[in-house]
């Protein structure tokens, strides 16, 4: 029951920003790009229900194309993840205990020393500041999540009978991994992938509040808090509302990421 | 007058019912022993017994320990209960110890909870209880660790545990069952010592009626939550009543009829077989040491033939299985299958390999749980240059679940819809399906219940003599290898000790180690057999 | 367990070199020639010149990397292009904000997970639990830098109870020191205690359910005593490993929270250093914290052998 709730829950919230981040590209309810000074720093009203910021522009309108940049970022950040995590991890579970098991560990072992904030003061100190940093980074820090996942899941998956009666039927390991383990291991990438999808935006948010993520003109919900920052004090309505959009996003996609847990794991779902 | 008495015992968890009217008593000195298959409620019994049961549970009935209403008491009297007035050990020794305390702390433990006495006391009293579990000070300080101890040994530390405030109860679950039969044996005797010293009563559960009709005094045979026959275990087994009891002694002493003799032809020939093992100490630069999992070993199988394997954990049999199976390059010596080498320059040769299948002892682990049992059965065809396709494939995956007595239906079922003993046959059809001539039977029928086994053996005795196949049935269960070879092979750390007609050995042991595995497996009593 | 530690103290070293390849090859090698990268397009050729010998650019790559790493091990960090003054230095005065500010969010953070996770899986599906887990799930979920945002609104703007943001120094005594680091040590605290009072929570409760605690229980243990006796020690050990981890996100959270309150630490100090192309300060910068994190995680392991018996004596 629970975790059905959580998935709901989750999913609802997700959909609610990933479907404004959508309609965004059609419609928003005033340009972003223009400039209203005569507007500026008003509080929620029937025309700006969430007020409009120091340049007299819609915080909702704002709050829907930033969404497209944080989901952007995270996403694809995930994409990276996986699509290099994933593989370097049945590798090294397949070849287990050898040198070339012991070169992808050691390596992940030294991703981790990076978080993505030093990734990204990096690439940002050679090449200016850009919201393809903040991918690469967030990206980067990715890899050796996935990597690890996916050799645990996948060495425990090795010693199971059923891989060695594909060995008795002459399968090679490469074939073994696609057939065998990585479709066991799909539930595990799924749900850790809603989880490096939520710390992705928060990691986003963050480094564009810094300066080290997407620049201006590109809208993203930690430049806009960035901005609402020196005028906290007479307009809080503009560090609340972008501030509770990233909140609403990564509770969503948690709460969905334990809910698909729940779903996938069967002894929590016996215990039901 | 009784230790333990359960009188009239329900127990519902969640609502579902476990057990149903349960009544049994246990006198001092006195062993009980409580015999069923998976499912049948003896565990929970003990958990009852012992009230640690999951959440909600709920008990009805009466349980009398020492002139204590069990079901009455708070949770506090509980405690002061459990470990002084009743001991218990547990089926699994290798978890059953917290990993990361030393013995001698675990089992101070003990009586610390119990008694107002120092520490240092504790510690003397712990190093005596673990002498009296047969874990002398001088070679098991009260210092070592779990992980610094073998099974047998962990299991002796549970029980120094249970004992070590001589309860008047102790409740043995399945205190066997993980442990090989020389340790099984041993620990047995062990338990019967301390039930004699003592004047304990033991509650002993098992699923093995050989086991418990060595030892015990009474017997009670449970069925899905119900006491189904109890009495004395001299005169139970020739007055039982209940189809259940006959069916389950009739299961446990099975031996399938097989026709065909073996041809005086070799199909498989095993030469001097050596395979050591490179062992890493600390990762791929460390030191290496060589382990010798197989030391020479030589053998044949005749075609039509079914020879057994028997050996303890760790004697080599499953390394020389892998290397049968082409699956491994042995060091030394030549595997041949009608003539041919199983491994050549490097690589398994595919024609050979396709004329051997495998059966593996977990009917849960032995299936990708993602795929259907037509495309699992038909795994084997990769080993087929041009396996068939199309009508011809399900033509041959149906054919192969029906001669394991199953549906060419359940090929678009999924594992999980299966029980154990419908997958061991799912198993067997999916060795079957490339029609080999030599099976390996690798503990296949080791983790079934006795009557499912039964079957499972009648079925493979029924396909050899049909496809005229030639099984290597390797097992650590005497009494099973004995009903179903023709020839055994006894292996002791990586050596073949003793080879020969399954009669012969079983009957005239000639190798010291034989005589001792013999020894040591349990046996119904003979006038039952 | 010396075996263990020497072990590990390789493996530290070989990180640390490794690591060091990693920073020198991003940011010396990659943007071609540092020099012209940092005084830009419009150099003089002379300046040039001089600031590549300042900066010992002249060497091949191998001999520029071993007069850095070199420099490094006796403090030496190079001069700051920018501030024209030792790079040690700088660093060494805002080092004391930033690390003491990662510290005191560290120890919050475990102070606060600590009990509430023990508390939430003691009893689990109670109402306490619930809140627990409630809680918990909305801090793992909130910006930490949006939170200290929040907090300046609430306890520094309307309250009055602290500064805005700044830093009196540790001159000012370490009370007053420590109360203006207080509300960016809450901060970046919270989050990460939700996150550390979720493991907290699910290690015990896998732990709980293992077979030495039923065990323990037919010992005669109460469920208290078994928890507190054999499954909190055994929990730690998933534990322990979030905590490592938690080092480096708080020391990059600490970065990202001083610019919320203006503190002079080495966060500012390298946003600084990237506008105004000053590769030596950010090099010197990511080197240290890299090592910070590097020993975090040697620290962890050793923390490991501590608790685990298997980890001693095997090897």
């Amino acid at each position: 029951m629970r975790g059905n709730r959580n998935l709901w829950l989750g999913g609802c919230l997700t959909l609610i920003f990933a479907g404004a981040a959508l309609i965004s590209f059609l419609w928003v309810p005033y340009d972003t790009t223009v400039l209203d000074i005569a507007n500026k720093i008003k509080g929620p009203s029937g025309a700006h229900p969430l007020g409009t910021d120091h340049f007299g522009r819609d915080i909702l309108s704002m709050i829907m194309v930033g969404a497209r940049t944080s989901i952007a970022v995270a996403l694809v950040a995930v994409g990276i993840g996986m699509g290099l995590g994933v593989p370097l991890g049945l590798t090294a579970a397949a070849k287990k205990g050898s040198f070339l098991d012991e070169l992808i560990m050691r390596g992940n072992d030294l991703v981790f020393a990076f978080p993505s904030l030093l990734i990204a003061i990096m690439i940002t100190a050679v090449f200016g500041a850009s919201a393809l940093n903040a991918i690469i980074a967030i990206g980067i820090f990715n890899i050796p999540v996935f990597a690890r996942l996916t050799r645990s899941g996948a060495l425990s998956l090795w010693t199971r009978d059923y891989v060695m009666a594909a060995r008795v039927a002459g399968k090679g390991a490469a074939r073994i991994s696609a057939e065998h383990i990585l479709p066991n291991v799909t539930n595990l990438l799924i749900v850790q992938g809603t989880i490096q999808f939520s710390l992705g935006i928060l990691a986003e948010a963050g480094l564009s509040y810094v300066g080290l993520g997407a620049q201006p003109p590109t809208a993203s919900w930690g430049r806009m808090l960035a901005d609402s920052q020196t005028m906290i004090s007479f307009a809080p309505h503009m560090a609340l509302f972008p501030g509770l959009a990233i909140l609403l996003t990564v509770l969503g996609l948690n709460l969905m990421g334990d809910g698909l847990r729940d779903l996938f794991d069967p002894k929590l779902r016996r215990a039901r | 007058m009784s230790l333990l008495s359960i009188e009239n015992l329900s127990l519902s968890i969640h609502g579902a019912p476990i057990l149903r009217d349960v009544s049994m008593q246990i006198a001092p000195g006195r062993i009980l022993g409580v015999i069923g298959e998976s499912g049948s409620g003896k565990s929970m019994t003990a958990f009852a017994t012992m009230q640690l049961l999951p959440e909600g549970s709920l008990c009805r009935g009466r349980i009398v320990l020492n002139g204590q209403e069990v079901l009455e008491l708070s949770e506090a009297a509980l405690c002061r209960m459990r470990g002084r007035d009743v001991g218990m050990v547990f089926q699994e020794p290798m978890t059953a110890l917290n990993p990361i305390r030393s013995i001698g702390d675990q089992v101070a433990e003990t009586i610390l909870i119990h008694e107002k006495v120092s520490r240092s006391e504790a510690m003397e009293r712990a190093a005596e209880a673990l002498r009296r579990a047969e874990l002398p000070q001088d070679r098991f300080p009260l210092s070592r660790y779990p992980f610094e101890l073998s099974g047998g040994q962990r299991q002796r530390v549970v029980i120094a545990m249970a004992i070590a405030l001589r309860p008047k109860l102790l409740i043995a679950d399945e205190p066997t069952t993980a442990l090989d039969v020389t340790t099984q044996a041993q620990i047995l005797d062990l338990l019967k010592r301390l039930v004699a010293e003592d004047g304990m009563g033991l509650m002993l559960i098992s699923h093995d009626l050989a086991v418990v009709a060595d030892l015990a005094d009474d017997i009670a045979i449970m069925r899905k939550g119900e006491v189904v026959e109890s009495g004395p275990a001299d005169t139970l087994f020739r007055t039982m009543q209940h189809p259940y009891s006959k069916a389950l002694l009739a299961a446990s002493a099975h031996a399938p009829d097989r026709d065909g003799a073996p041809q005086d032809v070799p199909l498989l020939q095993v030469q001097d077989v050596v395979r050591d093992y490179t062992v890493h100490m600390r990762g791929w630069w460390g030191k290496t040491t060589t382990f010798h999992a197989v030391k020479g070993v030589s053998f044949d199988i005749r075609k039509g033939e079914s020879l057994g394997l028997v050996g303890e954990s760790g004697c080599g049999k499953s390394t020389l299985t892998r290397a049968i199976l082409g699956l491994e390059e042995v060091q030394g010596g030549s595997i041949l299958l009608d003539g041919q080498p199983v491994f050549t320059g490097h690589h398994a040769n595919r024609d050979i390999r396709r004329r051997m299948q495998v059966v593996f002892q977990d009917p849960y682990g032995s299936f990708n749980p993602r795929w259907k049992v037509g495309r699992l059965i038909a795994e084997p065809y990769h080993l087929l240059d041009h396996p068939p396709t199309g009508q011809q494939k399900a033509h041959a995956i149906a054919e192969a679940l029906e001669s394991v007595g199953l549906n060419a239906g359940d090929q678009h079922k999924y594992i999980h819809e299966f029980s154990g003993g419908q997958r061991q046959r799912i198993a067997i059809a999916r060795a079957l399906i490339i029609k080999p001539e030599l099976i390996i039977l690798d503990e296949a029928v080791s983790a079934l219940d006795v009557s499912v086994r039964a079957q499972v053996l009648d079925l493979l005795a029924d396909l050899g003599d049909r496809f005229g196949l030639t099984y290597l049935f390797i097992s650590h269960d005497l009494s099973v290898v004995r009903n179903v070879t023709d020839r055994v092979l006894v292996m002791k750390a990586g050596e073949i000790v003793e080879q020969g007609a399954t009669k012969a050995v079983f009957d005239d042991p000639q190798h010291d180690y034989t005589k001792q595995l013999i020894k040591a497996a349990p046996v119904l009593p003979a006038e039952v057999v | 367990m010396l075996r263990y530690f020497l072990k590990r103290l390789l493996s530290l070293a070989l990180s640390l070199i490794v690591a060091s390849w990693v920073i020198f090859l991003a940011l010396e090698v990659v943007p071609g020639d540092p020099a012209a990268y940092m005084l830009g397009i419009n150099a003089q050729e002379d300046t040039l010149a001089a600031l590549r010998d300042q900066l010992g650019l002249n060497g091949s790559v191998v001999e520029r990397y071993f007069a850095w790493a070199g420099g490094m091990l006796h403090g030496d960090f190079g001069i700051s292009y920018t501030y024209r003054t030792p790079v040690a230095e700088m660093i060494g005065e805002r080092l004391w904000i930033s690390l003491p500010l990662a510290l005191y969010a560290l120890v919050l953070s475990t102070l606060i997970a600590f009990p509430a996770g023990i508390w939430a899986a003691s009893k689990r599906g109670s109402a306490a639990d619930l809140t627990v887990m409630g809680v918990t799930q909305l801090g793992v979920a909130i910006p930490n830098f949006w939170f200290a945002m929040l907090m300046v609104l609430v306890f520094a703007i309307n309250l009055r109870w602290f500064s805005a943001g700044g830093f009196v120094g540790w001159d000012a005594g370490v009370p007053a020191a420590l109360k203006s680091l207080t509300l960016p040590a809450v901060a970046l605290a919270l989050p990460q205690a939700s996150i550390l009072a979720r493991v907290m929570r699910s290690s015990l409760l896998d732990t709980l359910s293992e077979d030495y605690i039923r065990t323990a229980r037919a010992k005669g243990l109460s469920r208290g005593q078994a928890l507190w006796r054999h499954a909190l020690r055994n929990a730690l050990i998933p534990v322990l490993t979030i905590i490592g981890l938690q080092f480096s996100f708080l020391l990059a959270g600490a970065i990202i929270i001083e610019n919320v309150f203006f503190l002079p630490g080495l966060g500012r100090l390298v946003f600084q250093s990237i506008s105004a192309r000053d590769l030596i300060v950010v090099e010197s910068v990511v080197m240290l914290l890299v090592f910070a994190v590097i020993v975090v995680n040697f620290a962890v392991d050793m923390a490991y052998a501590v608790v685990d018996p298997r980890l001693r004596r095997r090897r």
